[in-house]
Order: C-alpha cells, then sequence, then structure tokens
C-alpha cells in the first residue's frame, strides 16, 4: 500500500536530478559552439585545412547512412588525422529539420547522406556552404557533385531492371520507357511511389523527356502492374525470384546483397537505356553545413572520403560504386560489367522532386 | 501555483460552479505540451493553395477514406478482442486463465513495424507460408493472398493495439463487474443482457480510454501501414514533408488530424451518461466457472490470439537472431540496454507525474477543466516525426531568446515524451478514480486531514493500482517510441529503438531482428510482473 507514497518522490528527486545534471552536460557543449561559429564560416575557403597543425579534437557529423557503413571510415579518419568524430544518424528529412532549426548554433559541420534530392534541399534552404576544392572537382566527375560546389557524391547508386532468367529473354529488355509495352502487362513489379529513389528516377526522366512524355510512361508502368507496389527492393526481387512477376525496377546493391548470400540467385540485373540515354544513377553524398563550428575538419573528412582507400570501403561495404575511377569492386558487382551512366547533372532530381511526386500522385502511382 | 488539493467537499447534487483551485495544476502542463503545439497552431500563418488543390484531388480523398477504414476495422476489432478477452481474464473460471491473462497484454511489448515486418515476410507471396501452399495445392486462397495487400495491415493493427482496451477494461472488470453482473442475474435477466446493459455500461469509461488509446495510435502509425502499403491520412502527412518538401503545409494536415480526434474524444464524453460508479469490491462473488467444453472454448480463444499476436513474432525474431544472439553480451548491447531502460524509467516518471496532474486537476471538476486535460493530453494524436519537428522548433527558438541548450540535451526528449504520451499514464488513472468513494475525502477531510494528508494519505494509495499500470505503460511506450528519439536524443544516448532504426534504414529487417528481440524481451517481462501482481489481487479473493 505504500509503495506509492515511498516511491513517487523518489522519483520526482530522479527525475530533478537528471534534469539539472543534464543542463549541466548540456552547456559546455552549447559553449564550444558559440565562439566557433563565427569564425568557421570566414575559415572555410581561406584555406586547406589538411597540414593545420591545431587540428580540432572532435568533428560532429549528421548522417542518414547505416552506422556499419560510417563507423569504419571514421575510425580509419581518426587514426590518421587525429581527429574523433561523432555522429547522430536520423533520416535524411529530420536531419535536415535539425539542421535548419539549430541554425547558427548547430554542432555538425557535415551532413552526410544518400540521395542528391535530399543534399539538394538541404542546399536549397541554405543549409550547405561551398567547399573550393581542387581536389574534390578533380576526383569527382562533374554530374556528381552540385555546381555551385555544396554537395559532393560520395558513392554510386545505380537503379535498373532485375528479371527472372527462366520468364524473360534479356533481349526483350531495353529502356524503362520500354516496360509500358503490352508485352509486359501483368508482368512488371514497381516499389512504392513514397521512396525517394522512384521520386529521382522519375524527376530524372520529366528533365529528359518532359513532363507530359513521362506521365504517359508511368501511367504505362501502372498499367502493367502485377500486384500492389512494394515497400522495399528486397521484396520486390524476392516477387520476381518467387514468380509473382518477371521484371522489377531496383538498386542494384539490394539484389548484390542477395545474390552474395546465394550466388544461384534467380534474378538477373540488365543495364538499362545503354543506347539511349545510360542508367539512372543518384549518390551518396556529403555537404559542410553553413554554419559548421569545424569547417577545416570537416571539408578535411570530405575531401579524404574521396581517397583510394576511403572510396574501395565504401563501394564494397554496401556493393555500391565508387566515383573515383580505378577503384576495385567487390567481385559481385564487377560481375555485372560495366555501364553507361546517366550524364544530367544530378540536381535536377532535387529540382524536380516535388514535381515528379506531383506527377506520381495524378498517375495515381501508390 | 496551487498546491494540490483534492475534491471539495460537496454533496452529490450540489456541484461546484467555479474552478476547484488544483484546476491550475494544468497550467504548468499546458505551458509545456502548448509550446510545440503552438507550433502546429503558426503553421496555418499561410496556406498554400496550390499544394492543398494538388491534396484535394489526388490524395486526401482517398487516404481520408483508407484512415476511416482503419478507424472503423481497428477500433471495432480492438473492442471485440480487448473487451471479450478482459471480461473472460476478469470474471470467468477456466483452465490455464492464470497462466494466459497476464500474457494477454504482451503484443505491447512488440513495435508495431516490428510485427508488420514479420507477418509481411510470412504471409507475402513469395514468403514461407504462399510458398508451400503453392508446392502443396498448386494456389494460394485468395484470403490468404490477401492478407499480404495492403488491407492485410488491419488484422496486424488490431493485434498490436487490442492490449489497450484489455488492460483497462480488465482492471475494470475485475474491480465490479462481477458484482454488478450477480446483482443484474439476480434480477432474473440473461447474462448476455446483464453484460451489455450492466457490466458493459459500467467499464465504459475505462474501455473509452482504452479506445481512444488504440485509435490515436493507428492514426498517428508509419510504421506498419508504409510497410504494408496501405496510404492513411498519416502517410499524407509524410509525403507532403518529404516528397512534396513543405514541412508547413504537412504541419496543417498533422493539426488536422489532431482536430479531428480532439473531436471525438470530446464526443465520448459529451455521451457520457450520468456517472456510473461501479460498487465496491468489499465482496467479490466468485468468478463464473465456465466447465468443460465451454471452458476449453474460452482457453482455446485466448490461446489462439497469444499466438498469433505474441508466439509466431517471438519465434520469427529467434529464428532471425541465433546467428548474431552472441553480440548480446557486448559492451555496446549492454549499453544500448542500459540507455533505454533509463529513458524509459526517467520519461515514465515524468509521464506519470503529468498524468497525476491531470488527473488531480481534473477529478470531479467542471467539463471546461476537462476540456483543457484533454488538450494537455493531445500530443499522443500527431504523428512522431511532425512532433518531434515541432518540439526541435520550440526549443531551438527557446534556445535562442534565453541562449540556453535545451534543445541538444536530455530534458527535450523527457519534454517529448511527457507530450507525447501523458494520455497513457492519464488513461489508467482516470479508471482507477472513476472507482473511488468520494465519501472518502469528506470523512478524511472531517478528521481533520490536510490536502496533503488526504492526497498522500488517502489518494495516493488509492491510486496505487492505476499508478502502477500508467507507469507500465509508458515505460514501454518510450522504449519503442522512434522518432522523438532519434531527433532529440544527445550525443550517446542511443536505445535499442535507435538500433533499430538504423539497422532498418536500408530494408534489413532481419539484421534488427536482435536489438528487437531484446526490446521486447524487456517491454516484457516487467509487464507480465506486474499483470500477474494486479490480477493476483483481484483474483486471489475468494467469494
Amino acid at each position: 500500500m505504500n509503495l506509492v507514497t515511498r516511491w513517487l518522490p523518489m522519483l520526482l528527486a530522479v527525475v530533478l536530478l537528471a534534469a539539472c545534471s543534464n543542463d549541466e552536460s548540456a552547456a559546455p557543449s552549447g559553449d564550444d559552439v558559440e565562439p566557433a561559429a563565427p569564425a568557421g564560416s570566414d575559415a572555410a575557403p581561406a584555406e586547406d585545412g589538411s597540414t593545420a597543425p591545431t587540428s580540432p579534437e572532435r568533428l560532429v557529423v549528421y548522417t542518414s547512412r547505416q552506422p556499419h557503413l560510417v563507423e569504419p571510415l571514421f575510425d580509419d579518419f581518426t587514426e590518421e588525422t587525429g581527429i574523433a568524430i561523432d555522429y547522430i544518424s536520423d533520416s535524411e528529412a529530420a536531419l535536415i529539420e535539425r539542421l535548419a532549426a539549430e541554425g547558427d548554433r548547430t554542432p555538425a559541420s557535415v551532413l552526410i547522406t544518400v540521395d542528391a534530392g535530399n543534399l539538394w534541399q538541404a542546399a536549397e534552404r541554405g543549409l550547405l556552404q561551398p567547399i573550393d576544392s581542387d581536389v574534390l572537382d578533380e576526383r569527382i566527375p562533374a554530374e556528381l557533385r552540385d555546381p555551385d560546389d555544396q554537395w559532393f557524391g560520395l558513392s554510386i547508386r545505380a537503379r535498373t531492371l532485375v528479371y527472372h532468367p527462366d520468364r524473360v529473354d534479356p533481349a526483350d529488355l531495353s529502356t524503362y520507357q520500354a516496360l509500358t509495352a503490352p508485352e509486359w502487362a501483368g508482368r512488371l513489379c514497381l516499389r512504392t511511389s513514397r521512396k525517394v529513389y522512384n521520386q529521382s528516377l522519375v524527376a530524372m526522366m520529366i528533365e529528359r523527356l518532359g513532363e507530359e512524355r513521362t506521365e504517359q510512361i508511368v501511367a504505362g508502368w501502372l498499367e502493367n502492374l502485377a500486384t500492389e507496389p512494394f515497400s522495399s527492393d528486397t521484396r520486390l526481387i524476392e516477387a520476381v525470384a518467387a514468380g509473382q512477376c518477371d521484371v522489377g525496377l531496383v538498386n542494384t546493391y539490394y539484389l548484390g546483397r542477395l545474390q552474395k548470400d546465394d550466388p544461384d540467385y534467380p534474378v538477373e540485373l540488365f543495364w538499362a537505356n545503354q543506347d539511349t540515354s545510360g542508367v539512372h544513377v543518384n549518390i551518396s553524398g556529403a555537404g559542410l553545413t553553413t554554419h559548421a563550428p569545424e569547417p577545416a575538419a570537416g571539408r578535411q573528412l570530405i575531401e579524404w572520403m574521396t581517397g583510394l582507400d576511403a572510396q574501395q570501403f565504401i563501394a564494397a561495404s554496401n556493393m555500391e560504386y565508387p566515383v573515383v575511377d580505378d577503384v576495385p569492386l567487390d567481385p559481385t558487382v564487377a560481375a555485372w560489367g560495366e555501364f553507361e551512366a546517366d550524364s544530367i547533372n544530378l540536381r535536377v532530381a532535387g529540382q524536380r522532386q516535388a514535381e515528379a511526386v506531383r506527377l506520381m500522385d495524378r498517375a495515381g502511382w501508390r | 501555483m496551487a498546491p494540490a488539493g483534492l475534491p471539495p467537499v460537496t454533496t452529490p447534487h450540489a456541484r461546484v460552479r467555479r474552478l476547484p483551485a488544483r484546476a491550475w495544476l494544468l497550467a504548468p502542463l499546458l505551458v509545456l505540451v502548448g509550446l510545440p503545439l503552438l507550433m502546429l497552431v503558426f503553421s496555418w500563418a499561410s496556406i498554400d493553395g496550390d499544394i492543398w488543390r494538388h491534396l484535394g484531388t489526388y490524395l486526401l480523398p482517398r487516404l481520408i477514406g483508407h484512415s476511416l477504414l482503419l478507424m472503423v476495422v481497428v477500433g471495432a476489432g480492438a473492442l471485440v478482442l480487448g473487451v471479450g478477452l478482459a471480461w473472460l481474464s476478469a470474471c470467468c473460471e477456466y483452465p490455464g486463465r492464470r497462466w494466459l491473462d497476464p500474457l494477454l497484454i504482451l503484443p505491447l511489448a512488440f513495435p508495431t513495424y516490428v510485427l508488420a515486418f514479420i507477418y509481411l515476410g510470412l504471409l507475402d507471396f513469395a514468403g514461407p507460408l504462399q510458398t508451400q501452399l503453392r508446392e502443396l495445392v498448386g494456389a494460394t486462397p485468395a484470403w490468404i493472398a490477401a492478407l499480404s495487400k495492403p488491407v492485410g495491415v488491419l488484422p496486424i493493427l488490431v493485434l498490436a493495439f487490442y492490449p489497450y482496451v484489455y488492460l483497462l477494461a480488465r482492471a475494470s472488470f475485475s474491480a465490479g463487474g462481477l458484482v454488478a453482473f450477480e446483482a443484474g442475474r439476480s434480477l432474473g435477466a440473461g447474462p448476455l443482457r446483464v453484460f451489455l446493459r450492466v457490466s458493459l455500461p459500467a467499464a465504459r469509461p475505462a474501455i473509452m480510454a482504452g479506445l481512444a488509446l488504440a485509435l490515436m495510435e493507428t492514426l498517428a502509425d508509419f510504421g506498419a501501414v508504409a510497410i504494408y502499403g496501405f496510404d492513411t491520412f498519416t502517410t499524407a502527412v509524410y509525403r507532403t514533408w518529404l516528397g512534396l518538401f513543405d514541412l508547413r503545409a504537412a504541419t496543417q494536415l498533422a493539426s488536422l488530424l489532431m482536430l479531428f480526434l480532439l473531436a471525438l474524444v470530446f464526443a465520448e464524453r459529451a455521451t457520457r451518461s450520468a456517472r456510473v460508479r461501479q460498487a465496491e469490491r468489499r465482496s467479490v462473488p466468485n468468478r463464473i466457472v465456465l466447465r468443460g467444453a465451454r471452458g476449453w472454448l474460452a482457453t482455446g480463444a485466448q490461446l489462439l490470439v497469444l499466438i498469433v499476436a505474441v508466439v509466431i513474432p517471438l519465434i520469427q525474431l529467434l529464428v532471425w537472431s541465433l546467428p548474431s544472439l552472441g553480440q548480446l553480451w557486448s559492451t555496446d548491447a549492454l549499453e544500448l540496454i542500459g540507455n533505454t531502460m533509463l529513458l524509459g524509467t526517467l520519461g515514465a516518471a515524468g509521464v506519470v507525474v503529468g498524468g497525476l496532474l491531470l488527473l488531480l486537476a481534473g477529478y470531479r471538476a467542471p467539463r471546461r477543466v476537462a476540456l483543457a486535460s484533454e488538450l494537455a493530453a493531445s500530443g499522443y494524436a500527431i504523428p512522431g516525426t511532425v512532433l518531434a519537428v515541432a518540439i526541435m522548433l520550440a526549443l531551438t527558438s527557446l534556445d535562442r531568446v534565453l541562449d540556453t541548450a535545451l534543445a541538444g540535451g536530455l530534458m527535450a526528449l523527457l519534454l517529448a515524451y511527457l507530450i507525447r504520451f501523458v494520455r497513457v499514464a492519464w488513461g489508467p488513472l482516470e479508471g482507477v478514480a472513476a472507482r473511488i468513494r468520494p465519501e472518502l475525502f469528506e470523512t478524511a477531510r472531517s478528521l481533520g486531514a490536510s490536502r496533503w494528508t488526504r492526497l498522500w494519505h488517502v489518494m495516493l494509495p488509492l491510486l496505487r493500482p492505476g499508478l502502477v499500470t500508467a507507469f507500465l505503460l509508458a515505460l514501454v511506450e518510450i522504449a519503442k517510441e522512434m522518432p522523438a528519439t532519434l531527433m532529440l536524443r544527445p550525443f550517446g544516448w542511443d536505445t535499442l529503438a535507435i538500433r533499430i532504426y538504423e539497422l532498418t534504414a536500408e530494408g534489413q529487417w532481419e539484421r534488427a531482428a536482435l536489438p528487437a528481440l531484446v526490446l521486447v524481451v524487456l517491454g516484457a517481462i516487467p509487464a507480465v510482473l506486474l499483470m500477474r501482481r494486479l490480477g493476483g489481487a483481484a483474483g486471489a479473493r475468494p467469494g
């Protein structure tokens, strides 16, 4: 009976204690940020941070990438440079809102996410600052970085066709558009239009083919669907393997994972649009935040991530493609062969994303 | 602020018209909750007609329809399962009751997205069930195929959310259900009639509180419906934000959802008939003994729900976790568990205190106070990520004005938990308070007890079962909470839910099985122990 009378005050005390101790621990981090912010924005373009003698002890990164894809990189970077990295993971949208809300008080110097649309969005809202770096300009192909140098691609992710070899002759496959043909009726699988990958693909198609033609293509795809759109690329590929549909549209690394577990996995990859515009690619990438407390170290990290070792890890860890030439590929990835990628600058994926989403809504792509 | 007081001495007929001093207990809560809610209101400062035309033409008609369907089906399902199972557990006797009773709230320990992913994986075309069926009989019955379609999310949400109704209804039934039932029977009415006309109305406030929780969870859910591809109003919120880059319109949508739910809650309050106070359980009659086949039918029904909602998902998680079971003893895992427990405990303590404030302020108070309380508890109806953004914006604005660092601190997260989950604590407390005889306070007062004495020595001890339930529910909810924890956690405060998010960000759900399993077990142990204590207290009384 007396449980509550005894425990409630204790709980209250615990809460209050936690509140107080938190205020103490939070205060210094606020102090760290304050003086660094104004100095940072000036220092960024001024000089190359890689040889700075007074390197900071701690660099804060906001990332939407999974820990096992970034943590080993960060560890190597720390070992080489002595700069420790703290990171916070969250979804891209939440990180962008967080950066925007924090404004000049943000602890984060670097934003690392997937999809150019997200990076464009961050740049568009003034959350990223340009990096004037010969290293980055030289190593990263122009279409994979922002024309205004606010974000830079670190790996390439290709979205192309997969098919079941027993039921599809690859000679019948050619382009994304061709999947609207009546012969594919009831045989096509798509992911939901909620995923940014599909939004970027449609955005790039709008840029190349125009809105009207793109809407026809999207409508044609939906006509041919074998079943409702899937909520994940992996489930989509499994549906192709199981015979629910014959051909689908996915990012290559999802197939790579399945093929790595089972080399005889009954789904094959086809490079779309090789004779026309090239395969739709997107990036994972990084940018320096506008109010970066440690702009020099942030820039150093981004440049370091385009180095050969880092690129090899980035490419291998999630079976994506490196942005830098001459980096050895994962064997499973190498077996898919070379491909021509779409050469339109990825900024378009962001610029036209809202347009693409509206188009997909009109077409009824769930 | 006025000190915590207790109900003024009045006869039931002379209801006070003026606000009791303790209504001001709501003030601090309203200020805290109001900050982020203001952000929702401010979003209406300007309206983008173009985007609303687009939403209104292509998305909202279908999505509102889906959300209503979801509400009706999940609400009805949760009511039938929750009330039915609770009546059996609380008032009947059949084989295995003592074991089944506490286990039936276990689905609460599963985050809905985990349940959804497990079942979609098991039931879809490429999954084991359909594959086996195709090999054995060549085809899949349509109803099984339908379970992997978008509407398949409906039974998943029923299984995930019926425990709210079960928990609150069960407490109410076990307190007075049998007395009322027996009284009705002695007047010659049939059992079904008595159940419907007497027992059910007496438990209505508790059942409705449970149903409100279930419905709000349902409408704010994004994880499970996204996995099944069942687009709802919440989908529109996220699509507007993430796809159309319009957080303002997304916030406007979210505030409409909140208004709708508030309207529902108010409507329910308005239609409540005059207070039906349950009998004290001074002399609880014997449980209704279900003999023979009827007894085993009751056992079977409870067992079936338990197997589908708990056993199968648990086995699947175990199978997925086996390869990585060794990581359980790593320091990383222990740290995650520690953080989860600590945040859960701190957060739940705050939530219970908040719930207590709501209760004390609103106890036998005029309706105006009840409305204010509902407003203070409305954070539960806002989709998690939107609420997290609103809190982030509110705190960073405050930081700028006050030159503080609230937004990066632990307090921000605890505040988010308070705003989001205070309703979870309020429900159970109200359920218990409705059964307290106000005369007790009059007696205490006439014996010269001060307000504080009445609070500490009369009110709180009587509320104990409600406080325990509230704390437990809040603890489990906070441990599962993902969006606000993701956005507001300070450095180094990663929890199990965070790890699940990180591992599943690229759709590799199997990888997250181990943290999910640990999370479920962490939530399950205290849940079962406490349910057994509560159940034991009611069940141990012989007639």
